[in-house]
């Protein structure tokens, strides 16, 4: 489990977002196309790939990419 | 869990009603116009039914039953059991299932009462059904399963609004040797909460504040007599807890899972369903939704998606299906159930 690959598949979550523009420090709940679907996505993709649980609180406390790729690392 | 099998019973026959009153979540105003296709394409609802003022739950189910009970040939006299599982009843007091009794024009030596259940409420519905029918030789018996939670939610949040849809089904049980269904049902009320309408009931009874509406998020606005719903909480619910119900159904009671021919999901959310089609390892083909077209009914998603999605394979095949039910309680199960030529109504709109 890398942080390139987590970047990677938290890009594919995204339909509007040009993948390049997201990278480590990316605080992605600014993005304008975040919001209760990506969240959904996200949550979808993290326990598909890495059967982990996020939580609302989760992402909450997570601002960028890399926050939330820790936070999955730890669950 | 609660794993059991009631023997001598099978499922004979299947009916629908929606409202024709139909709604676009593509028009959907609660929705930024560039989220609405997005909204379609991940969580699968594109159109919803909504009943007309004065319809109720009770009212879809008698026309749905009228309907079975015509196409199976039964005689009202012949139902010896009557249940009603629905979150939206006429009345808080009585229950609903008298008046269905009545207006059905079943004999007096019937059992009837309402279960208070919702998205698991078709399979718990079957296993009340089936255990009290499983000793009643010769008997027959309607599950009506339906809600109007249209009714229940605010039009100003768009956590619930584009997803709830009315519907009333009627599914016929009867007495038959050598049937038998098998089940495995759940519940976590430590979670009753994430789905709630918190005043109304005797906890909260209803007061001036209970209508005053207060703004949770951006585009959510709703009061206390309305359905609040936590959506990242009832995602990883159904994440963590249906496939290891599903399969812990079919490996205690031994059931190949290649045996089964479909997998019929509580129609919910398409990514939710998608997400435990995934992890049970299950191709596409073998799970069906009626989401697209008739949204989030409730208890009622499950036999009305057999009807409107299997109603060619039931009628003329034997069919091994496993049914999933979840949400509000939290509650939750599944069904291992075989049927052969099932009567299969026209789905009735009004």
């Amino acid at each position: 489990m890398t942080l390139t690959e987590f970047i990677e598949k938290f890009a594919e979550c995204f339909n509007q977002t040009p993948a390049a523009s997201i990278t480590a420090t990316t605080e992605f709940k600014k993005l304008s196309e975040w919001g209760s679907m990506l969240t959904l996505i996200v949550i979808a993709m993290i326990d598909a790939d890495y059967e982990k649980t996020i939580t609302a609180e989760d992402l909450k406390a997570s601002n960028t990419v890399e926050e939330l790729f820790e936070k999955v690392k730890s669950k | 869990m609660s794993l059991f099998t009631v023997p001598n019973i099978k499922l004979s026959g299947l009916s629908a009603c929606v409202p024709k009153n139909t709604e676009d979540n593509l028009d959907c105003a609660l929705l930024a116009p560039a989220d609405r296709e997005a909204f379609v394409n991940t969580v699968g609802i594109r159109y919803r039914r909504v009943a007309e003022a004065g319809v109720t739950a009770s009212d879809l189910c008698v026309t749905a039953a009228n309907q079975l009970l015509d196409d199976l040939k039964w005689a009202r006299e012949e139902i010896k059991i009557l249940v009603f599982v629905t979150q939206t009843p006429d009345y808080t007091i009585p229950n609903t299932s008298s008046l269905l009794q009545e207006k059905l024009g079943l004999s007096k030596n019937c059992i009837a009462f309402d279960v208070n259940l919702g998205c698991s409420g078709y399979v718990y519905g079957l296993s009340i059904v089936g255990s009290l029918l499983q000793n009643m030789v010769g008997g027959k018996a309607l599950l009506l399963v339906g809600d109007i939670s249209t009714q229940t939610i605010s039009m100003k949040d768009k956590s619930t609004a584009p997803l709830f849809s009315d519907a009333g089904t009627a599914t016929g049980l009867e007495f038959s040797l050598n049937h038998e269904i098998h089940f495995n049902l759940q519940t976590d009320g430590k979670e009753f909460d994430d789905i709630i309408i918190s005043d109304g009931g005797y906890r909260n009874r209803v007061s001036e504040k209970s209508f005053v509406e207060e703004e949770h998020a951006p585009g959510v606005l709703r009061n206390n007599l309305q359905m609040k719903l936590d959506g990242v909480k009832i995602f990883n619910f159904a994440l963590r807890e249906i496939a290891p119900n599903i399969n812990t159904l079919l490996t205690e009671k031994k059931i190949d899972k290649e045996t089964v021919n479909y997998f019929v999901f509580h129609q919910a959310n398409k990514l939710m369903i998608e997400s435990v089609r995934k992890k049970l390892k299950i191709e596409a083909g073998k799970v069906p939704y009626s989401l697209h077209d008739f949204g989030n009914t409730s208890s009622a998603t499950i036999p009305l998606t057999m009807l409107v999605n299997l109603s060619h394979a039931l009628t003329t095949q034997r069919v091994k299906l496993l049914l999933s039910g979840f949400g509000v309680g939290l509650s939750w199960g599944s069904c291992c159930v075989e049927t052969e030529n099932l009567v299969c109504s026209k789905l009735i709109e009004v």
